[in-house]
């Protein structure tokens, strides 16, 4: 039997304001399906979003939910989350938003391990505001605030989370749906940081001057710049160097989670243990 | 009310009360000259269940706080001028989504960098307007050591009430200053401890934005079956993104409104040796608020002295300003001394509410304190 969204989802939001064809309602459902997997109760879930077109899901999905100022999505989250360990608190943000305004909290975020599920749609330009170039966009390409030419080098956001120390790390695209929602559930069920680099289309602001007018052949083009990990990994330099990785990137178990450790700090300022130290620590610097 | 005595700092006092006014939240960043505020509720919160923590950056500091706010707890973030310079953006958002904060800015030098480990009054006129858009704030300044206590207290309190970001002034000189303060007892406080409106209804029926022209947001605690929606976007009554023209136009007006016309629950001022003003030749009104009051206190007592009929005005809430009695003793006095760490930054309020352009000023903005005798020889000299 075909699932059915509609006890996750705000009926009266919908139209969606994403344009036609667009992959933003396909990580939505993926989403969902994960959520109603793991069967988590709707009152137990946070969702927090940023600006942007992945600023809206927040507004489409029947959980408590709160759209932020643009790029602070995981600062906020993390409010939710230490004031409320026990609850699951998703954060959703696009490149623009986790990777140029947002770099920081991004950072942060995963360096403190807080079990914040952050998925970033990555659609490699500035949709919302019709086609400025991001962080993501591919050198080369045309936007509308270089039109000559995107120069910028470019971020690789699951690179950028692994380095900052996010336990779980991965990166997917909307072309596999079924992927989506499995890498959602091993991500959410992951007591840490977990990071996912969502690949989707903007062919109405990506495409239309970069030979992708079109949702197919935006998605082509995503499917042709990745590989499964496994794969990628037997490759050479030269072959991996126009793709990237898909999958699962990394998994800590071992790294502890933020809202455990400050139940350490909790249990020492109460004078139930003592303070925290080095010893406390295997890695010391 | 019951006191109890302690010997502490303004920073500290801050701490402390924001933990005994329910506090279970704190995010915040290092500034001088507010680090403090932050090192000592670092280690109350946790011994209280609460939590607090050092962020990334200012506008991270108060993003948690607000975060956790929007969650149900009592929370707060503390920082200097240019902190507050970047927590603007989501104090608007705070504004806007009607999040009860309580910041605490303990000011020094500015413009920018300024002068880091040194006093000022110059956020007066930014913490009227921390960032675009309109709304009205609520600015409460504490102008001894137990007033850091007891209005961030009160800050807590508003913030239920209003349902929005309350600002408390201090500055160096009372944030560093150390000594004895008379502060309620914890009972006190938690006896006059009002916590926000809650809806009790079916959750079907719930319009968290959906409240009277003059009325604050209920906004239920995040997790309890009350699943709504925050946006720093223009919203209907259940929280929703709109341009609906008449919904757009109500919800503003009333964030005016339901500060505006409930200002007398905001209202506090200090009428210091003024019992004795009857509009007669000679009388010398000083206006002035934060530490610089505790130099015209005693400047005033060195005037009566010398037989000048002295005395002070001291708005504890700084805004919305005591607009109709600071109004009425400017205008019944000849008088009039204001006197600042900044230039002229709440003397143009102080025009403002009594229709006065002659008013004296006494201006400082050098990062030190202004001494009594500097007052005293002033009003010798002026008036």
């Amino acid at each position: 039997m075909a699932f059915n969204y509609d006890n996750y989802l705000r009926l009266e939001k919908m139209p969606t304001l994403w344009c036609w064809g667009c992959g933003d309602g396909v990580i939505l459902k993926a989403f969902i399906r994960a959520v109603d997997k793991l069967g988590w109760s709707k009152d137990d879930v946070c969702v927090v979003s940023g600006i942007g077109c992945s600023g809206r899901f927040s507004s489409y999905v029947d959980f408590n939910t709160i759209h932020t100022t643009h790029g602070r999505t995981v600062a906020f989250a993390t409010g939710v989350k230490l004031a409320n360990p026990d609850k699951h608190v998703i954060c959703v943000g696009g490149d623009g938003d986790a990777l140029a305004i947002g770099g920081n909290h991004t950072i942060h975020g995963c360096r403190r391990n807080i079990d914040i599920n952050f998925i970033v749609i990555n659609n490699f330009i500035y949709g919302l505001t019709n086609s400025q170039t991001s962080p993501t966009t591919p050198q080369g390409m045309w936007t509308v605030s270089q039109k000559a030419g995107n120069i910028d080098p470019t971020f690789d956001a699951c690179e950028l989370a692994i380095a900052a120390g996010a336990t779980f790390v991965a990166r997917e695209k909307v072309t596999e749906p079924r992927k989506l929602e499995k890498v959602f559930i091993e991500g959410f069920k992951h007591r840490g940081f977990s990071f996912f680099d969502i690949l989707s289309n903007c062919h109405i602001n990506l495409g239309r001057k970069n030979k992708m007018q079109s949702a197919m052949e935006n998605l082509n083009w995503i499917d042709a710049i990745t590989a499964p990990k496994k794969k990628y990994d037997e490759m050479t330099p030269d072959e991996q160097l126009n793709l990237f990785p898909t999958g699962i990137l990394k998994q800590d178990t071992e790294a502890r989670e933020y809202c455990d450790m400050y139940e350490d700090i909790k249990a020492a300022q109460q004078g139930k243990r003592g303070l925290v130290t080095q010893d406390d620590f295997k890695k010391k610097i | 009310m019951e006191l109890r005595e302690i010997i502490s700092t303004g920073n500290d006092l801050a701490a402390i009360a924001a933990v005994d006014a329910g506090c279970m939240f704190f995010g915040g960043y290092p500034i001088t000259p507010s680090s403090e505020v932050m090192h000592t509720i670092s280690d109350l919160l946790p011994a209280a269940g609460g939590a607090a923590i050092q962020m990334e950056d200012e506008i991270a500091g108060i993003a948690a706080a607000a975060g956790a706010a929007m969650s149900g707890v009592r929370s707060m973030t503390a920082t200097s001028g240019p902190g507050v310079s970047l927590k603007a953006e989501n104090l608007g958002l705070a504004q806007m989504a009607e999040v009860p904060l309580v910041l605490v800015n303990v000011m020094r030098g500015g413009p920018s960098t300024g002068l880091p480990t040194r006093v000022s009054q110059g956020d007066v006129r930014q913490a009227r307007n921390p960032s675009h858009g309109d709304y009205r704030s609520i600015t409460l300044c504490a102008g001894n050591l137990a007033e850091c206590y007891t209005e961030v207290v009160r800050a807590f309190n508003l913030a239920d009430r209003f349902m929005q970001p309350v600002i408390v002034l201090t500055d160096e000189t009372i944030g560093h200053m150390h000594g004895k303060a008379m502060i309620p007892t914890v009972e006190e406080v938690k006896k006059g401890i009002v916590p926000r409106k809650t809806f009790e209804g079916a959750p079907e029926d719930y319009r968290p934005y959906g409240v009277g022209a003059d009325e604050a947001a209920v906004l239920n605690p995040m997790f309890k079956g009350y699943r709504y929606h925050f946006t720093g976007l223009h919203h209907d009554a259940k929280g929703f993104p709109t341009e609906e023209i008449e919904t757009c136009r109500k919800l503003i007006q009333r964030l005016e409104d339901k500060v505006m016309m409930h200002t007398d629950e905001i209202e506090l001022n200090e009428e210091f040796m003024l019992d004795d003003f009857d509009g007669s030749e000679g009388e010398v009104l000083i206006v002035a608020y934060g530490s610089v009051s505790l130099a015209a206190k005693e400047a005033i007592r060195h005037l009566r002295k010398d037989g000048i009929k002295a005395g002070l005005f001291r708005p504890i809430t700084l805004w919305p300003s005591p607009a109709k009695r600071m109004g009425e003793l400017v205008r019944a006095t000849k008088n009039v001394l204001c006197v600042e760490l900044n230039i002229r930054q709440y003397t143009e309020e102080v025009e403002r509410v009594s229709g006065r352009l002659d008013l004296e000023g006494l201006y400082k903005v050098n990062g030190r304190a202004i001494s009594p005798y500097e007052i005293v020889n002033k009003v010798k000299e002026v008036f």
